[in-house]
């Protein structure tokens, strides 16, 4: 057991590090904030994402035609590594990058991945994902926005929820039905579209946190060229599904307020004339989320290491959002707590501020890019090999499906 | 990056799994349990002829002269069996202080016989029902003479020589006993788990050797205990795995209306949360194998997140084992109580998960997390 890099990793984390070290600073504690609802925001990270493009960063696992330089899974950990220790902005290309580029990877002709892939590394043109419908949460697969074919393209009616950074993107991938007499699973076809289409409308949804970083987008009468057809006509759940085993790749720690904070707050905040720090029920929890923390830290150094051997990363990847959403949660009660009658207000300071971001956004985190029932389901299923539960939406026409309204 | 066994390391484990499933060693723990017996000598015995009593006895002793990893990953399959044996007492805990600590004559009179089974050795802390401290140790030593009582000390019947840690002049420190000698009596203490025999011993004006500086007995004893912690971390990530895969199997074969359990999902989240805390346990078992291998400063916290998540992830998988089992899972023929007993015994013996949480907190106090 060791923590070292092969020579060849040493080799490369030090390309990584030179590299960010000439075109970025070292995160300080007074990094700014990935808030994409400014427009500022959204510049210096088109710029980042450009600069990252042109020195062959962007995408590094893509193979070169695309902008990428054919890297390995680990040397694509190494350079995350080293990124992040740098003060750049993140988030806004991971949808993106890490779910739709892989499907037109997948799925696209060659002429189009020539077209879409490098400006989608590049950060030239943003993408969001299409799925989930007010019907269609956990259970995507009962969406209902139509697809009708109409000679060499098809007429999109619907509306899809939940679409993170919609205001802003240039292209969506997305998933319709395009016959509801077929079994559900049977029904969907798969395209990416234009979203400036006639007929797209894009609305906000504000959320518990007063923010919005998730739309309603509208489809009335969208025309779409069959030629942006993913996969064939009925394989739309196939395709969705290597974008959904992405997401959950893609989903990974729960940021905001941890452990460490907890322990400093806990350090100089009164707790009836003492420390917090001395109060034992404190003491324990801190302790738990330790051992939380430090089980999800390890787990992941177990998986690098069986990438570094050349294996695959095991399925332990989807314990980390359920433990780490659940552990944002409750450090953000336990701050608030502290303060007793006090910690129901609002103030400038930034340890208190950061506790009411967690309390506020983690209820998001554990629904987004599955529940943590639907997660707990997938360990159960995938990993344990618990058998399927009965379901009343197999070999039946969509159409009949009990529904509820 | 490498925070994995080595092949050998794996071939080890695999060897011990197998060996200790043809020996039935989950079989000869129930008849311990059943029986006025102790330990079952002939697993014992074979277990010695293997070697792994001397694994981390350097070569120089007739040791196998090998690291803390080969001994993480046998504890492991230890715990996966329930294995009834002094294996703990002698090596992580007895064994580990004499190498530790030893003088160069103990080491010689007592090592290679540690290896071929001529002796056996536990370790006696605990006098009352409270946790044990640095203050509240009253056994005491004058002159290398021993008197006072331990209570809860594992094996001691098996045992011939203990480490006792005693009040001296100076303040606390460890002692090596021969347990034959006059003066100590030993008796039989019921306890939850009689798979695993736990004695007192009365020491009446009985000869000791210390070990070490006789005044940082304590730090000794601290020191030991958080090395045996990952080990016995390990024991307990092997009966978690053990439980979670016995609730799997159950879970697939037993029929509810109509369905096998492990369809609903009310057992299937129960068994995906063993899953999750048996991962994130094991996870800071290998960090803490890592840190203890290699003595890093880290040990203190590694060997404590090791502990606290083990013993956590140990408790609640026994425990829902016995759950998704349903009325069978609490007769005495089905094997889950035998875990369920395991795992209390083993959150106890070197302390308890609330002590546990508290010496995490205070070493994370001390190298300052933030």
């Amino acid at each position: 057991m060791d923590f070292k890099d092969t020579p060849e990793q040493a080799q490369f984390r030090k390309k990584c590090r030179d590299w960010l070290e000439k075109n970025a600073e070292y995160v300080d504690g007074t990094s700014k904030s990935d808030d994409f609802a400014s427009k500022d925001r959204l510049k210096e990270a088109k710029a980042w994402q450009k600069k990252k493009y042109d020195a062959g960063w962007a995408m590094l696992h893509w193979p070169k035609e695309y902008g990428g330089i054919d890297a390995s899974s680990m040397e694509r950990i190494i350079w995350g590594n080293e990124e992040s220790k740098f003060d750049v902005p993140k988030g806004i290309f991971e949808i993106g990058l890490g779910m739709c580029g892989p499907v037109m990877m997948e799925y696209a002709s060659q002429e189009q991945k020539e077209r879409y892939l490098p400006p989608m590394a590049e950060g030239k043109e943003i993408w969001c994902q299409l799925f989930s419908e007010p019907s269609a949460g956990s259970d995507v697969a009962g969406l209902r926005s139509k697809a009708v074919k109409d000679g060499d393209k098809w007429i999109i009616n619907g509306q899809k929820v939940w679409t993170s950074g919609a205001h802003f993107s240039d292209y969506g991938i997305l998933v319709v039905r395009h016959d509801p007499d077929l079994e559900k699973h049977k029904g969907m076809t798969f395209f990416f579209v234009d979203m400036k289409s006639p007929g797209i409308e894009v609305k906000p949804i504000k959320q518990i946190t007063g923010g919005s970083s998730f739309n309603e987008v509208y489809f009335t009468d969208v025309e779409i060229p069959d030629s942006q057809r993913l996969g064939e006509i009925g394989d739309g759940w196939k395709v969705a599904i290597t974008t959904l085993m992405n997401e959950r790749l893609a989903v990974g720690d729960a940021s905001g307020a941890d452990v460490e904070d907890a322990f400093r707050w806990a350090k100089t905040q009164d707790d009836q004339g003492e420390p917090l720090l001395n109060n034992k029920a404190a003491r324990e929890s801190i302790a738990d989320w330790y051992c939380e923390k430090s089980g999800l830290k390890n787990t992941k150094l177990r998986t690098m290491s069986a990438l570094s051997k050349g294996g695959t990363p095991g399925p332990e990847a989807s314990i980390t959002k359920i433990v780490s959403a659940g552990k944002l949660q409750d450090i953000g009660n336990f701050g608030i707590d502290s303060l007793d009658m006090a910690g129901m207000l609002k103030t400038d300071d930034q340890d208190i501020k950061s506790f009411h971001n967690a309390w506020l956004g983690a209820p998001g985190l554990r629904i987004a890019g599955g529940t943590d029932e639907i997660l707990r389901n997938i360990i159960a299923e995938r990993v344990l090999g618990l058998p399927q539960d009965p379901r009343a939406d197999k070999g039946v026409a969509f159409k009949d499906i009990p529904s509820g309204n | 990056m490498n925070l994995d066994f080595s092949d050998d390391q794996k071939f080890l484990q695999e060897e011990a799994r197998k060996f200790l499933d043809k020996e039935g060693a989950l079989s000869r723990s129930r008849s311990v349990l059943e029986t006025d017996k102790n330990i079952d000598e002939e697993l014992w015995n074979k277990i010695v002829d293997l070697g792994w009593t001397g694994i981390r006895i350097p070569e120089e002793f007739d040791g196998l002269g090998l690291g803390h990893l080969e001994l993480c990953v046998i504890a492991e399959e230890l715990g996966r069996f329930l294995a009834p044996v002094p294996f703990s007492s002698s090596v992580y805990l007895f064994t580990e202080a004499i190498v530790n600590y030893g003088s160069d004559e103990i080491k010689k009179s007592l090592l290679p016989k540690l290896v071929n089974g001529e002796i056996v050795g536990t370790m006696a802390i605990t006098e009352g029902l409270y946790a044990p401290t640095e203050q509240n140790i009253k056994l005491s030593c004058n002159d290398g003479v021993l008197n006072g009582k331990k209570i809860a000390v594992p094996d001691a019947e098996v045992a011939t020589h203990a480490i006792v840690v005693a009040k001296s002049n100076n303040g606390v420190s460890l002692q090596v006993v021969d347990l034959s000698s006059e003066g100590v009596s030993i008796e039989h203490q019921e306890n939850i788990d009689e798979s695993r025999g736990h004695f007192s011993i009365t020491f009446n004006n009985v000869k000791s050797d210390a070990i070490g500086d006789e005044s940082s007995g304590w730090e000794m004893y601290e020191s030991i205990i958080n090395q045996a912690a990952v080990l016995f971390s390990y024991e307990q990530i092997g009966g978690s795995q053990a439980t979670l895969d016995m609730a799997i199997n159950y879970a697939k074969e037993r029929y509810a209306f109509g369905r096998p359990i492990g369809s609903y999902q009310a057992i299937k989240h129960k068994l995906a949360d063993m899953y999750i805390a048996l991962t994130l346990a094991k996870s800071n078992c290998y960090y803490a194998a890592w840190a203890l291998s290699t003595n890093s400063a880290d040990l203190p916290s590694a060997s404590a997140t090791a502990r606290v998540s083990s013993t956590k992830a140990y408790q609640l998988c026994s425990k829902e084992n016995i759950q998704t089992h349903g009325g069978n899972g609490f007769t005495w023929e089905y094997d889950c109580h035998m875990f369920y007993k395991r795992s209390k015994l083993l959150s106890l013996n070197i302390g308890s998960l609330s002590n546990w949480r508290e010496k995490l907190v205070t070493s994370l106090e001390q190298s300052n997390i933030n």
